[in-house]
């Protein structure tokens, strides 16, 4: 399934993993991808590692490194994207020099063939995107998914709907990622986000870390995206699928 | 002046620069971006900021004629003495123009990398001034073999955040003190250190160090061959460079940090090795893997040791303005004691680079040779005097 199809489902309330290909174990996305699946995850978000990741707390820097260490690279990934086969609805997200120095039409093409419908390059700004990678990427079918901040003005966000073909990533404060500044105090900003009537579906990020923060997120959005707390519970886990069902247990509400 | 060397109205120098940011710096770099060149212009800022330069940093620095080191290479050899600056570096001239351009900004509070320890004294001292706080990004390494300088911004008072990331240097630094500004978007300002990052900084670090260019053309009587100015990120080389730089007759000399030698690839020499991708926020030379990861670069000199370089270089470089060149670490130290010798003045190791160059050309008499003597040595002293006892 693509993201725009389950986005297009009447189902609310999305949950959005972000975890970092490569970590904790060079293959442990061949076991994240069916365990995130199987519980009950609407979507994830595939990190590709990067050297220098400046949006990135010291959680997620820190998956990278070891994921880098453990030799990951995005041929692996994609390798390892065929292999699994999951259908969950994909999404990746990464630093554009990775995407540049991979060739950005081969990444278009990569991503079309392992069935990734979106991708998030934090720092692609807008304009250059538009001006040089746009028609590419609709060539292949990948929307590229922007972020809005609390300080994002109503012109720019309105712009970027505009722009957008799939969700806006709402980051919930002004932080890099895995902040702990709490999602609570976003409340006045969600609400102006929500008030606004955007065409695009909103999913929230940064700062989610228990079930109360993604039911938060929720009352303002289509969804919310968890990542630093799941790279956080699976840091050290021997039994990664067990581990990740847990966590999700604890996340989503019981049915 | 606009041409083809400086920067378009899109933030790029040919295929180089632009703003890579987050969304989450947007508005900063929008704000920057609309306003500097109109407060740089005004007035009341530049009246302000010539009587800093003039009383504070000692402006302008001597063009020094070096009688023992010309009459030992048998040419014309005038060193710029930004070792003379307050705080003992080029880095005061662009720290002041931007504190005075964050206070325009209503900034409350400073953040600044820095590797060699000149960038944060000088930017510390800035703040000091102005009574601003200031919080300065530092690589562990660098703090270590910079120590002096550590002591100096904690005199001065500001916060020092050592940084463990990567290889604790100065890229680690300046990653860290982009994420402080992401988290602090709305009271702060980002003092970048030399001619890198988004859009508009490298233009603007330009500007404030362009004086040393515009000094060198009144002070010196015939026009120079050559002038020489080592590449961390480039701010004292583009400075020294910028008034001449549609002046085809003069050649202009760039040395990079060739570390243990480029062929070691333990080294600093990015337009040597490098390919294009974007670090920092520029699209610009990087040293990098295949796969796009940023190689942890190597230079005894802490404020060369970085593996991008300012866009604007990434462009001279292509346009072949400008000749790039590199130096090992030990020609740095021998150029180090020599120039101690020869003329009494110790440089930092940064400078020393250019200095060595000396000995890679073929001169002449006729040659009439500026070398922008970027900073003094006392932080290098512990580095230097082992060099020294191994020598005896
Ligand atoms: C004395 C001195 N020279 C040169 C540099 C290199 O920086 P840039 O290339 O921006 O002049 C530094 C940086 O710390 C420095 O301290």
């Amino acid at each position: 399934m693509t993201i725009n199809e389950l986005f297009a489902k009447p189902k609310r309330q999305l949950l959005n993993i972000y975890f970092t290909a490569g970590y904790p174990e060079k293959e442990s996305m061949l076991e994240l991808l069916p365990a995130l699946e199987k519980s009950g995850v609407d979507m994830v978000e595939i990190g590709i590692p990067y050297s220098d990741p400046l949006s990135d707390g010291p959680t997620i820097q820190n998956s990278n490194s070891i994921a880098l260490k453990n030799g990951i690279t995005l041929d692996l990934i994609f390798e390892q994207l065929t292999v699994s086969d999951s259908r969950i609805p994909k999404i990746m997200m990464g630093y554009f020099n990775s995407v540049l120095q991979y060739g950005v039409e081969k990444f278009c093409k990569k991503c079309k063939e392992n069935k990734i419908s979106g991708i998030i390059l934090p720092d692609l700004p807008l304009d250059i995107y538009k001006q040089h990678y746009q028609s590419l990427f609709e060539q292949y079918g990948l929307s590229n998914i922007y972020l809005i901040t609390p300080q994002t003005t109503e012109e720019r966000i309105r712009l970027i709907d505009k722009n957008s073909t799939s969700f806006i990533y709402a980051v919930s404060t002004s932080s890099t990622t895995g902040s702990n500044t709490g999602i609570q105090g976003a409340q006045n900003y969600l609400q102006r986000i929500q008030n606004m009537n955007l065409k695009s579906p909103i999913m929230i990020g940064f700062n989610i870390k228990t079930s109360h923060d993604f039911q938060f997120a929720c009352r303002y959005a289509t969804g919310g995206i968890i990542g630093s707390a799941f790279i956080k519970y699976i840091a050290n886990s021997r039994e990664i699928s067990l581990d990740t069902q847990t966590f999700i247990q604890s996340i989503l509400p019981k049915k | 002046m606009i041409s083809k060397y400086t920067v378009n109205e899109q933030g790029f120098y040919g295929e180089y620069g632009g703003a890579f940011i987050p969304e989450m710096l947007h508005p900063n770099i929008e704000e920057l971006k609309t306003s500097y060149k109109k407060i740089i212009k005004s007035p009341s800022f530049q009246e302000e900021l010539q009587q800093l330069l003039q009383d504070y940093v000692g402006r302008p620095t001597p063009l020094y004629l070096a009688k023992r080191l010309s009459a030992h290479y048998q040419s014309t050899i005038y060193l710029k003495r930004e070792d003379l600056c307050h705080t003992g570096a080029h880095k005061i001239n662009n720290a002041l123009g931007q504190i005075l351009v964050a206070k325009k900004l209503n900034k409350t509070r400073i953040i600044a990398e820095t590797g060699a320890g000149q960038h944060g004294v000088a930017t510390a001292t800035a703040c000091a001034l102005m009574g601003i706080e200031c919080v300065v990004y530092m690589g562990e390494k660098d703090m270590h073999r910079q120590a002096p300088n550590v002591a100096r911004m904690k005199m001065l008072g500001a916060t020092i955040v050592p940084v463990v990331s990567g290889s604790k240097t100065l890229k680690d630094a300046t990653n860290e003190a982009i994420r402080d500004w992401i988290n602090n978007p709305t009271d702060t300002h980002y003092i970048i250190g030399s001619v890198v990052g988004p859009h508009p900084y490298p233009d603007m670090v330009c500007q404030f160090q362009a004086i040393i260019s515009k000094e060198i053309k009144n002070q010196i009587k015939t026009e120079p061959t050559h002038i020489i100015a080592c590449i961390g990120g480039g701010s004292n080389a583009i400075g020294a460079f910028y008034h001449y730089l549609k002046n085809e007759n003069v050649q202009l000399i760039g040395v990079e940090a060739a570390g243990l030698g480029i062929e070691t690839h333990e080294t600093a020499a990015t337009l040597a090795l490098g390919s294009k991708g974007v670090l920092h926020a520029c699209m610009t030379k990087i040293l990098q893997t295949q796969d796009g990861q940023v190689i942890e670069p190597h230079s005894i000199s802490a404020g060369l040791d970085y593996p991008g370089i300012g866009p604007q270089h990434a462009h001279l470089h292509q346009l072949e303005r400008v000749h790039y060149t590199s130096i090992t670490d030990q020609e740095a130290l021998n150029a180090a004691l020599f120039l101690s010798k020869m003329e009494g003045i110790i440089p930092a190791l940064e400078s020393a680079h250019a200095i060595a160059y000396l000995e890679k050309m073929n001169l002449k008499p006729t040659d009439n040779i500026i070398i922008n003597l970027s900073g003094r040595g006392d932080k290098d002293l512990e580095v230097l005097t082992k060099t020294l006892n191994h020598d005896d």
